[in-house]
Formats: C-alpha cells, structure tokens, sequence
C-alpha cells in the first residue's frame, strides 16, 4: 500500500453503507509510527451474502481438530454432506507407530450417522447410539469422536447423554462435541470446543511419559503434507523427546499422556492455546510460541527452546543440528532465490500461517504485502496482551469457558518444569515467547495491509491494484488468482506436496514457489496473433 | 491401505461408512452455476458454502463463486429471513449477478424458512431474478439436489408466450462436466437443431486463461433462453435421476413434450439421443456422425480381447452408472457389482434388468450404499476393474485392483472435466481409458519373458 488510505477508500466504495462501515474495521495499514497496533475487528459476524473464505464450527472442531486422532473413529451426526467434504481433504498425514499398529488407524475412513428426514422429525439419538454399536464390534476402536452437525443442536438430540450410555455399554470412551455449524461466527469456535473436550476428559488420563531427559509436546501442528514429522526429526536431533503432536498423527493413547512432557510448543496458536493455556492452569507446564516456517524461523525457534532447559549439552547440540542443516539448504534456497527475490505476495490463510510463512517468504527474497486471517482473532494479529480487553459478544458467549484450577497432586511451578528458579524463569520470559504470542502486526513492514476475513471483492480489487507476483490462499480462490494472471499456492494444502515446515520442508516450498513463478505457461498466454496487434503491450509475453 | 477393515462380514445397517452420495446443496448450487450470470447462494450456515465451493473447485480446478447467508446462532433461533434479505440487497449491490439461485441447507430447513416469502419481501433489482429451491441434506443426495435446481429453473422462469411452440429443442443435460455439455451441443449442432441446452456449464467451469477474470464468465444458458424453453417443441431429459422432474414440471406447465432418456454414454444411449432427435425432427444424420459411429464399433471390435469376460465393479451417481453399464455389456464385460449413493429402487430394477437381458446372475445391485460395503463385496469376490469417483481409490489400492476414474468427483487428477465421456468420442475415450487400465495392470503384473511390445 501507499501508506495512505485512499486505495482502501476505493476499494470499499461499492459496498452499501452498513458493509463498508463494518469492513474498514477489519483493515489496518502497517504505520511505523504507531507504537503499538491499532484495533483491528476480528472474529466477528461475517456480513450476510459476502463472499467470505470461512467455514463453520464442525470444520473447526471435527476437520482440523479432532480428524488427526488416528486411533479414534470420528463418527459425524448429521445428514451425508458435512463428514463427506471432510474426509481425507485436509492432508494430515498419520502412519503406525509403538503403539498404534496400522490396523489401528481410522483417519482414511468418514463414519456418518445420514440422517434422513424421519430422524430429524423424531430425533437421531438411536441411530447414532445403534452406529456407534456396529462400528465398536465392526472396527474395535480404542476410543470414539461424536460430532454434531446444524440440525443436531436444533432438534435436541443428546449426543452427550448417547455418548454416556455407549461408554458405559462398551467399556471405551466415547467423547461428543457440540459444534453444529451455526456455533460462533468460523472454524474458531470448534478448535475451542474441541480444545474444551480433550482439555476436559482425555488429557491428564494416562500415566506413561516417554523416556527422555527433555520431553516436550507440539500443540498446533497438524501434520499437513508431513510437517510434523520434519519437525519430530529436526527435534530428535537436538535431543528432545517428542511426547505428542497434537493432533497431527497424534493417537488417543499420547493426549492421554499430554500432560507428562516438560513443555508445550504451539505452533498454530489460534487453534490450540486454549489447551496450551489450560495445561499450565491445571499442571502449570509452561508453553513456547514457535514458528518452525523459515530457515531464520526454525534457527530462532530452536535457540528459544534451548534456552528453555538451561543444559548447556542441548544447547551445543541444536547449534550443531542449526548448522549442519542451514549449510545443507541454503546452498539449495539460493538457486531458488534467483527466481523469488524482489516478488510480492499476499497472504490469506488461517490463524497463523500468513503471518509464519512471511519469515521462509523472506527468506527467499520475498515479502507478504497484504496479509490476512480467516478465522483469528484479535490477538493473533495484535498480541495476547490485548485478551483482557476483547469484549465477549453473542456468539463468542455460546461457546463455554473451562475454568480450571491447578491439579492439586500434578500442579507444579513452571520452571520446575524447565530444572529453573524462578528468577531464570522470569529472566528467560523477557527474552523468549514464554506464554506469549506476540500476532502478525510487529512483522508487517510499513505500508503492509492486514485484512481480517478478507472476502472476494477485496481480493480481487487489491490484485487489480497491487499487482501481486502471488497470491497465498486455500483452494476456492487459488483458481481466481489464475484467472487474473497471478501465480498461487495453496496454503492449506500445499498443493498436495510437502513437507514445507523446517529444513527440508524449506526446500520443498522454495521448488514449489519458485516453480508457480516461472512455469513457461506463462508466457504462452497471449496467442501470437493477438500479440502483432499489440506488440509491445505485453511485456511477459 | 485401510488394514483397519475387518476381513468377515459385519453388521452394517446404520449410517454410511465411505458415502457415495454427498448432500442436496452441492447439486443445487452445481446447476446455478450454469445459468449465466448467476450467483448460488445458500441459505445457512457459511461452513455448508465453504465445503460445497471447495469440492466443486477441487473437482473443477475452476472458480466456484457462491455467497452464504452467514447464520449464526441468532438466526437459528429467530430464523433466517433478515439474513437471506440482507444477502440479497449485498449480492446485487456487491456483486452484481443476473439471477441469484438461492438453495436451503439442513440448518435452514430444520428450522422452516419459508424461502417464497422471504423472497417475496425482499428487494430485487429491477430486472434481476432471484429463484429457490428446497434442498435438505437429509434427503435425497446431490443428484436430487442438481434436479431440484433445474426445477427451480423451469417453474420460475420457464413460460410459454409464443402462439406456436418454436422449432427447438430443449436438454436437460443431468450433473455431467462442461466438457460432456460442449459435446452434447457439438453433436445437436452437427444435426442443425436449435437447442437451449440447460443448465449449462461450458464456458462457466472451463475457462481459458486470458488474465482478464470474469467473475460470471461468458458461459451459461441466459435467463432469456431459459423463459424461452417453454416455447419449445420438445424436451429431451438426459438421465432420469437428474433430469426428469425438471422436463416433467416444463410438459404440465408449458406443454412441451419431454422424452426421457438416459445420459448419452456408451453406443446404445448415444443412439438414442441421436434418434430422439431425428424423430422428432426428421433430420437426415450427417456423415460426419455416422463415421464417429463406425470408428466406435471398430476399435470395440479391434481391442474386445482386452476387456470381455472381465469382472468389473461400477459406483458413482445413479444417471452415470445406469448408462455405463449399459455400454460395459455393450464391451463384452461383467457388471458384478453396481452401486450408488442416491437413493432410488428405480435404480436397482434397471440395472438387474440390464443384467437379467444379459444373462448375468449373482450380481450385487444396491442404491443408497456406500463404498464399505462395496470393499467387503471385493473382499468376498475379487474383480479385474474397479470404475467409479476418486473416492474408490482406496479401495483399488487396499484390494490392489486396477482402477478407472469416471462421474463426481475426481479429485486426484485433471483434464478430465474437459474430455468428454458422452457421445461416441465418448465411447472412445471409456474403452481406452478401461483398456488401458487392465493393459498396465497386465504390463506390470507380467513376468520378463511374458513382457510383449505388441498388445
């Protein structure tokens, strides 16, 4: 952006006067001279008949939450269509491990209870309590998810008093979540409700922590593409032992043992700091903001969590990992940055990754001019130092608050935790993201648009505009940036590659970028006869 | 792949394991999509939008426009009407569409909007259309929902004004791919019959790249031809799950005659098409089809001992499957289970007829199934050929079957809503794609000295 307003004037004048009165709170220019962010509106109602690229609370709680549980059948109450669009379109990869076998593993299959007409008049609890009968004695699951679509909360069927009664019948635990898709105003709401739940009843219920001397659990990972396991590698290195991811290629039998680790590492912090907050509440085990997106990004990330277990042998041994693999990709990444660098990019995914993937975008020469979220919320571009003062409104109050309180016989201080006093503790706080996120405002560059739930006709006027070299995004507007001339990438789903977190995940997304930028099609896009008309008009072509 | 399916057989009664059907909307707003300059819209929540825009793209690789009423808890406790409103005043004043197609979700019927109020009351441009259709999740599948659409179509646009019915042919494609809609309109134009073909996805869902986005691209049947297909002589409904009702609805409220048939896939149904046509209007085929024609029994003929007497497993949507079947008998092979999603007995009594006239017996039919049971019928009795959605990739990979992608959706490669499966070229590219499938296998399976250049 130029700095000033007057592209973000142009760009909402067609709205009616409620739309653009609501929307410009949603947009903030980066202004170097403004101490802190200013308010942006965020997790907020989405405007009726906007083009909007959000989803609901069951895609937030059943698609990105609770579908990784490998070991867990997730049974979806409702008609066909909610449990069909989210099955195997997220990417999160799992495999057998010790103690998950393959024929253990659910995560390919969707279970839907279908419910027809009849079931809505009369109520669909038998049906699912008869589903959940034939799966346990078809499949023998360890444990099983019940989520709710739309019209389950409407006609009244207990999934919780249904989900009671098949635990006591079969001996397993049977877990309900209440995230019909009208709940909260995104997929937000449904990580919370899904956070609630295993937060509440499977967390905190095992009693093996694996064997190691600093183990440590990654919250907010979903293994999309294989990211989780480069970054199991990268820390298996270093020394660590990885407790569980959650939840990408995560198993029931490790959320139970969640609490048995030393720290909590979040990777997607709007998804999973409720549970990353609540743990420290009840166990008071500290967690670390971590972005292992970008070599600079997973080096920082790595010293930050060093400096977390004050073991100077963890410490010599993540710099010998940080150099060997920088040395190995950067070779690598410098073809690549030949194609990338001086581009521009815009950013509209989730609740972390545009603001993560602005460090591995510059470090290929690249930069993020508009970023956005779908689904954030204010501190995800703000900072969490600005919770306390969100204002909760309708819809955020219909999802339930756990309040805990610290686990008389677990809780302990948290630099216990990390073989710290106190002071360390407290000095260690200032220098690294402890219980901290800090959002996606303080890596914007002056001039830089953040945008929350940024819809089609603000996408589409700020290409015309900014002329992006590419657009970030999930798949429905992928194909509209093409339309426009603009490369993309997915990322949601990589394009169905990856891994593109850590090293080799680096590398993988410098080939991909670098690919979308100078695939010759597009060259090719003028034929040559329109071309001798206009010689010279077209410069790429 | 997939260990975790037990082997024996299980009780399964209840609910779906691996659907073969998703839900009403997706057809409702798939159909939308070929009226041109339309936007869908649907009346719920936005997730519902999300995931139905998402598989269309996926399957597609195409924009997929639609907008959501956005509910909210609100709403579904008061009842969505100020949010339909809303939407409608935005749509027009944002987005500017033609026609707004609005189609309801599970959420909004369970709480009895009563959409031709809402719509009633609300304010329309001037000069722009806004129609509905009811589509529950909870009933029927997304083929119902792509025939509720085209219903929708006809009862609020469709009129008859004319003094005399024009000398024109409506079709009623079904849910098939733009590239199966260019080929329809190819082999009517060779007939030289004026046709309004609707809905109409070419030139919607299979763009070229210009770097000038249209955000109602060129394609689509107009409103103006849609009301005008009441004037017509005669409709020709392409399969009857998704087709029929709308050219039923078009004969009581307009009087044009409609002539079921199936979708043109494979020689017998293609013959068909073709003569309804010239029956009709008497005209004389050109040389140019009958030439496709030839060229399709030839290579039958030519490649026969690639396929006959091979057992195959067909599932996909309902109109799809009955007409491929109907052309895997034509090629020699054994149907030995057929399966769909959709619900619908009419299915099951035409293919065991099908079958029957065949003299094949032991096969398994069933509507409303889902892909499980259909791994445990492979499971019980292998098969030489898996077809169906990307879905029965799993399958062919956990039962290690050689595997033929056809119908919605396919997900895992491209091209392939360009390239049509109906009409003869259509029976080509099925019998290369179905030879080839168990050629690979053959090549792959073989030992070195039985490895042969020739095939």
């Amino acid at each position: 952006m130029t700095g000033t307003d007057e592209p973000i004037e142009e760009m909402l004048a067609p709205y009616p006067d409620l739309v653009k009165k609501n929307r410009k709170k949603h947009l903030i220019v980066k202004n170097e001279s403004a101490e802190c962010c200013p308010q942006i509106e965020a997790n907020t109602r989405t405007i009726p008949g906007i083009i909007s690229q959000r989803g609901c609370a069951y895609a937030g709680c059943k698609g990105v939450v609770v579908a990784p549980i490998k070991d867990m059948i997730t049974i979806t109450h409702g008609p066909v269509g909610c449990g069909y669009y989210s099955w195997g379109t997220r990417r999160n990869k799992a495999r057998a491990d010790d103690t998950t076998p393959k024929d253990k593993i659910y995560s390919q299959l969707c279970f839907i209870t279908d419910m027809q007409e009849p079931d809505i008049v009369f109520g669909g609890e038998k049906k699912l309590a008869k589903m959940i009968d034939e799966v346990v004695a078809a499949f023998h699951p360890r444990a099983i998810n019940i989520c709710a679509t739309c019209p389950v909360g409407l006609i009244g069927d207990d999934i919780n008093a249904v989900a009671k009664a098949a635990m006591e019948r079969h001996g397993i635990q049977v877990l309900a979540y209440n995230c019909e898709g009208y709940k909260g105003v995104s997929q937000s709401a449904g990580h919370h409700i899904a956070n609630n739940n295993l937060m509440q009843n499977v967390i905190g219920t095992g009693t093996e922590r694996k064997a190691g001397k600093h183990v440590i659990n990654i919250l907010g990972e979903y293994n999309i593409g294989g990211d989780g396991w480069e970054l199991e590698r990268i820390l298996t290195e270093c020394g660590y032992t990885v407790n569980s991811i959650l939840t990408g290629d995560s198993s029931y039998l490790d959320i139970k043992n969640l609490h048995l680790a030393d720290l909590n590492l979040v990777q997607c912090h709007r998804s999973i700091n409720y549970i990353a907050e609540m743990m420290e509440t009840k166990y008071g085990i500290p967690w670390l903001k971590v972005n292992f997106i970008g070599i600079n990004a997973t080096n920082e990330s790595l010293r930050n969590l060093a400096r977390c277990f004050n073991d100077p042998e963890l410490a010599e041994q993540t710099e010998i990992v940080i150099a060997r693999e920088t040395a190995r990709v950067t070779a690598v990444l410098d073809q690549y940055r030949k194609i990338c660098q001086g581009k521009t990019a815009f950013a509209f995914v989730g609740g972390s990754r545009s603001h993560h993937y602005q460090y591995l975008l510059r470090d290929l020469g690249m930069e993020v001019v508009v970023a956005g979220y779908e689904f954030a919320h204010r501190d995800d571009y703000e900072g969490r130092q600005v919770i306390p003062t969100i204002k909760s409104d309708a819809d955020s109050k219909n999802i339930p608050e756990l309040h805990l309180t610290p686990d008389p016989e677990r809780y302990r201080e948290a630099h216990e935790y990390l073989n710290l006093t106190k002071e360390e503790y407290e000095a260690l706080k200032k220098d690294v993201p402890l219980s901290y996120y800090e959002g996606l405002y303080p890596n914007l560059k002056a001039g830089e648009l953040m945008i929350d739930d940024a819809n089609h006709h603000e996408v589409e006027e700020l290409v015309a505009r900014l002329k992006p070299d590419l657009i970030f995004s999930g798949v429905r507007d992928k194909y509209i940036a093409h339309k426009l001339g603009v490369a993309s990438k997915q990322l949601h789903s990589y394009d169905y590659a990856g891994p593109y977190a850590g090293y080799g995940g680096a590398i993988n997304f410098a080939q991909d970028v670098a690919n979308a930028l100078s695939t010759p099609a597009w060259k090719l896009i003028t034929p040559p006869w329109e071309k001798e008309n206009t010689e010279g008009s077209e410069s790429h072509a | 792949m997939l260990e975790c399916i037990p082997e024996g057989p299980v009780e399964h009664t209840t609910g779906k394991i691996n659907p073969a059907k998703t839900c009403q909307p997706l057809g409702a707003m798939y159909a939308a999509l070929g009226i041109h300059g339309c936007l869908p819209h649907s009346h719920g929540s936005q997730g519902c939008c999300a995931y139905h825009r998402m598989h269309l793209t996926r399957h597609f690789r195409d924009p997929v426009m639609a907008s959501s009423s956005s509910f909210t808890e609100g709403a579904s406790v008061f009842g969505g009407a100020a949010n339909l409103k809303t939407s409608i005043k935005n749509v027009f004043a944002i987005y500017n569409p033609e026609i707004m197609a609005v189609h309801t979700t599970c959420l909004s019927e369970t709480i009895g909007d009563d959409l031709p109020n809402i719509i009633k009351t609300a304010e329309i441009p001037e000069g722009k259309a806004v129609i509905h259709v009811n589509t529950p999740s909870y009933q029927g599948s997304h083929i119902t929902g792509f025939s509720g659409m085209c219903k929708a179509m006809v009862s609020y646009l469709a009129q008859s004004d004319s003094a005399v019915k024009k000398s024109q042919m409506n079709v009623l494609p079904g849910f098939v791919n733009p590239g199966d809609m260019r080929e329809i309109r190819r082999i009517v134009d060779a007939l030289g019959v004026k046709m309004i073909m609707f809905p109409d996805t070419s030139g919607v869902l299979d763009t070229p790249l210009t770097s000038r986005y249209q955000m109602y691209p060129d394609g689509g049947t107009t409103v103006a031809e849609i009301r005008d297909s009441g004037n017509s002589e005669v409709t020709l409904a392409l399969g009857a799950f998704a087709s029929h009702d709308a050219a039923d609805v078009l004969q009581e409220k307009c009087g044009v005659t409609g002539i079921p048939l199936r979708l043109p896939i494979g020689i017998k149904a293609t013959d068909d098409f073709i003569m309804a046509v010239k029956d009709w209007f008497g005209v004389e085929i050109p040389k140019s089809l009958t030439l496709e024609r030839g060229q399709v029994i030839d290579t039958l003929i030519d490649t026969h001992f690639h396929y006959q007497g091979k057992r195959v497993a067909v599932f996909g949507d309902p109109d799809h499957v009955i007409a491929l079947t109907e052309f895997l008998l034509a090629m020699g092979m054994v149907p030995v289970y057929v399966l769909t999603g959709t619900p619908g007995k009419a299915f099951e009594a035409e293919i065991n007829k099908m079958l029957t006239d065949a003299g094949i017996t032991g096969a398994r039919v069933k509507a409303e199934g889902d892909l499980f049971e259909l791994q445990q019928w492979i499971k019980e009795a292998p098969v030489d050929l898996l077809i169906g959605t990307s879905y029965g990739k799993y399958i062919a990979r956990a039962e290690d079957v050689p595997f033929v992608r056809f119908g919605f959706p396919i997900l895992d490669r491209a091209v392939h809503p360009l390239m049509p499966v109906v009409g003869y070229r259509g029976c080509l590219r099925l019998i290369e794609q179905i030879s080839n499938a168990l050629l690979d296998r053959r090549d792959r399976d073989c030992l070195d000295e039985d490895f042969e250049l020739v095939l």
